[in-house]
């Protein structure tokens, strides 16, 4: 039996491990149906989502009631067994692929948008589903009950026939966007190219959405015509976050579909009163919420933690390069016959330097302290330590090469350049910098270290961002 | 096929929470968010379930706030996961829907023992039964629902009242109404509070399926007709309570011809709704028959 009785507690561990192991049939019927389900539904929502037509399998999932309703009705009619999914997922498709002719025909020919044309079908094909269900039921003889399961999904009720049709039609999913991946990448990415391929664009449409709606008619049994609209969309999303190359997009979608329904499925076998499709969906939505917080490539939580870094070597180098050019500037007062040497400078004059505050430049100045770049002395003094120097130099340097290739290469008046060289000197790597070396000797502006191209001084300090 | 006084009541019920739903949707239209009404309302359930959980009826004051804050989180999270996320809004409010939905499904069935909650009902409304809970005020005794949706059609009406300028602005120029000093974002906000609480106000009634509906495809038909704002304002709540009588004898009178009790009312009105758009698609002066003229983008002309 699939729902057990939450009294027996010797067969627990016994029964954990048949679950787990997949040794019941019914579970490994019921988790493998689910797994396989998540898995073409990942896919195929990973191309619904960068079409930007998310919701449309909400759509599609609705418009595929009155076919259910009338299938039922006919079959019941003609005395069949009005229960048997073949029939009834055939319903479905129809009145769903008509759905979806609808949507794309009422975007196509009139001014109302995607959005507009998804409510309609969903909403007046569901309602009209409601009223042929109502209909139908009311037949004499028919045996109604069990279609609920199509709106909230009751997997226990799979039989091994079922299993047959979902697998057999994940199957089909996948071959069919492994076979046609060019073309649906070309459908999400570049349309204009694909029409100049010879495809038609319209067609390639029906195509993915033909591929959506066997996803959903597939899925209405398992999870319900409700929540299957959570399968193409979730994992599709969460998948989003990990990667930016598309077949790895769907590779994820595919896995983090399958573990949704995987672990949703066993979730739902071993607890009781735990209905299989909404765990399903929370699993999936676990994954989500971990990906929007995690993901190393689009994460929140690692793109606060970049930008926090940029922001930190931004204000490392700004300050060291500021107390460069106070150095600097005393050596042109003092004459030039000494070199720039490493003296102290007080916090004021560090403070005219650039647009911060008292109160950001304490807590950037105790933060070089803390790595060793410079000490701070009483009275405010600053003094950089020997290897602050050496980098203050560097950054400095880094700076005035900028600022010189913007000036000879990109026409830059050297009154601007300041701060064009400050917007992108930050990202300058290693090797950017020996090209940068590179042709700047080529063009004869080569010295060690350039002399500002600007006149220096409080007065002429940056005047943008503050912080950055 | 008979007509009681119920039917009255069950047309009259229908036709003002029909008007309450077309004028908040007529601004989820033009601003291409028709498929919040939908988000919301699946989203409500949570609340629902949560509100019934403590009060223990269906009539608790409880049920409506807990469901208005449901819907309008549903709102505030979609947007949230899409700015932040960088997830295309319809997906983000995919994502936030069904996850409050399959919550509130866990909290009915977990709870099951000692709650009598279909979700169904939720779903498809039970407006055949709306005339039964009468309620009397000022006089008057109408079934609360007729209550509910005449408060939610005046609270809309003087809303539209109060901000129809703002509201405007925002849909048509979101822009311009920033530089002239009305935050859109303020009017997005205020729409998504009406679109949540009339959507809670309506389902009760009649189910969600009629409320987006309701919410969408008359002024959805009647953006094929007219050009002017405020002439949709007037005729999309027409269309609305049109389709509620259309649909609730449809409802009575296609399956007595086969020799079948009713069937659901809301379900029809429901298709009704998409009767009248298909007339306004295919003879419209902006739908399939107006084709030969240049299709124009939608402006303002009040």
């Amino acid at each position: 039996m699939w729902s057990h009785d939450p009294q027996v507690s010797a067969g627990e561990l016994s029964l954990l491990w048949e679950v787990l192991t997949l040794r019941t049939h019914n579970t490994r019927l019921v988790v493998l149906a689910t797994s396989l389900l998540g898995a073409a539904s990942g896919v195929v929502g990973s191309f619904l989502l960068l079409r930007k037509r998310a919701l449309m399998g909400d759509a599609l999932a609705h418009a595929t009631l009155p076919g259910l309703g009338i299938a039922f009705g006919v079959m019941t009619y003609f005395g069949m067994n009005a229960r048997s999914l073949p029939g009834l997922l055939s319903g479905a498709v129809v009145t769903g692929v008509l759905g979806l002719l609808l949507m794309l025909a009422i975007t196509r020919t009139t001014r109302l948008g995607d959005d507009v044309a998804m409510a309609i079908v969903l909403s007046v094909f569901f309602g009209f589903g409601v009223a042929v269900m109502g209909v139908v039921k009311a037949l004499p003889g028919a045996a109604a009950a069990g279609l609920d399961a199509f709106l909230y999904g009751r997997p226990a009720s799979m039989l091994a026939g079922d299993l047959v049709w979902i697998g057999g039609g994940a199957a089909l999913v996948l071959v069919a966007v492994f076979l046609l991946f060019k073309e649906l990448a070309a459908l999400c990415f570049d349309e204009a190219f694909l029409e100049a391929q010879g495809f038609s664009s319209w067609w390639m449409d029906v195509v993915l959405l033909a591929l959506v709606a066997l996803v959903t008619v597939i899925g209405l049994q398992a999870v319900g015509l409700v929540l299957v609209i959570a399968y193409l969309i979730i994992p599709a999303a969460a998948a989003r976050f990990w990667t930016q190359s598309l077949p790895r997009m769907t590779l994820v979608a595919a896995a983090v579909g399958a573990a949704s329904g995987w672990a949703g499925a066993t979730a739902s076998a071993l607890l009781p009163r735990m209905p299989a499709g909404a765990v399903i969906v929370l699993v999936a939505s676990g994954f989500f919420a971990v990906s929007l917080l995690m993901a190393p490539a689009r994460g929140l939580l690692p793109r606060l933690w970049r930008a926090r870094v940029l922001r930190q070597r931004v204000r490392h180098q700004h300050v060291l390069r500021a107390v460069y050019e106070i150095l600097e500037q005393a050596v042109r007062k003092d004459g030039p016959a000494q070199g720039v040497a490493n003296r102290s400078c007080s916090f004021a004059d560090l403070l005219v330097k650039r647009s911060w505050t008292p109160r950001q430049l304490r807590r950037i100045l105790a933060r070089e302290a803390g790595q060793g770049h410079l000490q701070r002395r009483s009275g405010g003094e600053v003094r950089l330590s020997e290897a602050g120097f050496g980098e203050a130099a560097r950054v400095t340097r880094n700076h005035r090469l900028w600022e010189a290739y913007l000036v000879t290469h990109a026409d830059i008046a050297p009154s601007h350049v300041d701060r064009d060289a400050d917007m992108v000197e930050h990202i300058l790597d290693a090797e950017m910098v020996a090209r940068l070396e590179e042709t700047l000797r080529a063009g004869q502006a080569w010295v060690p270290l350039p002399p500002s191209p600007h006149p220096m001084g409080p007065a002429d300090r940056d005047r943008r961002d503050k912080d950055s | 096929m008979s007509w009681h006084v119920f039917d009255t009541w069950i047309v009259v019920i229908a036709a003002l929470t029909a008007a309450a739903c077309a004028l908040p949707g007529t601004f989820l239209v033009l601003r291409r968010m028709s498929m919040m009404g939908d988000a919301i309302s699946h989203a409500v359930l949570p609340g629902i379930a949560a509100a019934f959980l403590l009060a223990g009826t269906r009539t608790s004051p409880l049920l409506f706030l807990f469901a208005a804050v449901a819907g309008v989180l549903t709102a505030l999270a979609s947007d949230w996961i899409s700015r932040i996320g960088g997830v295309e809004r319809g997906a983000a409010m995919g994502v936030v829907f069904t996850t409050l939905f399959a919550i509130g499904l866990l909290m009915i069935v977990r709870a099951a023992d000692h709650v009598d909650l279909d979700p169904s009902c939720v779903l498809f409304g039970a407006i055949e039964l709306a005339p039964l809970d009468m309620y009397e005020w000022a006089g008057v005794t109408a079934p609360r629902a007729a209550w509910v949706g005449a408060a939610a059609l005046v609270g809309n009406a003087l809303l539209l009242g109060l901000f129809y300028k703002e509201m405007r602005l925002a849909a048509f120029d979101p822009g311009l109404a920033e530089t002239l000093g009305f935050s859109p974002g303020r009017m997005h906000f205020l729409l998504m509070v009406m679109v949540a609480v009339t959507t809670v106000a309506a389902f009760e009634a009649v189910g969600s399926i009629m409320v987006i509906a309701m919410l969408v495809v008359p002024p959805a038909t009647t953006l094929l007709l007219t050009r002017r704002l405020w002439v949709a304002l007037v005729v999309a709540p027409a269309l609305g309570i049109l389709s509620a009588l259309l649909g609730h004898l449809g409802a009575l009178w296609i399956p007595h011809s086969f020799g079948l009790p009713p069937t659901s009312s809301s379900g029809m009105m429901a298709a009704c709704t998409g009767l009248l758009f298909t007339l306004a698609w295919l003879f419209g002066p902006a739908g399939l028959s107006g084709m030969r003229r240049k299709r124009q983008p939608m402006t303002p002309e009040a």
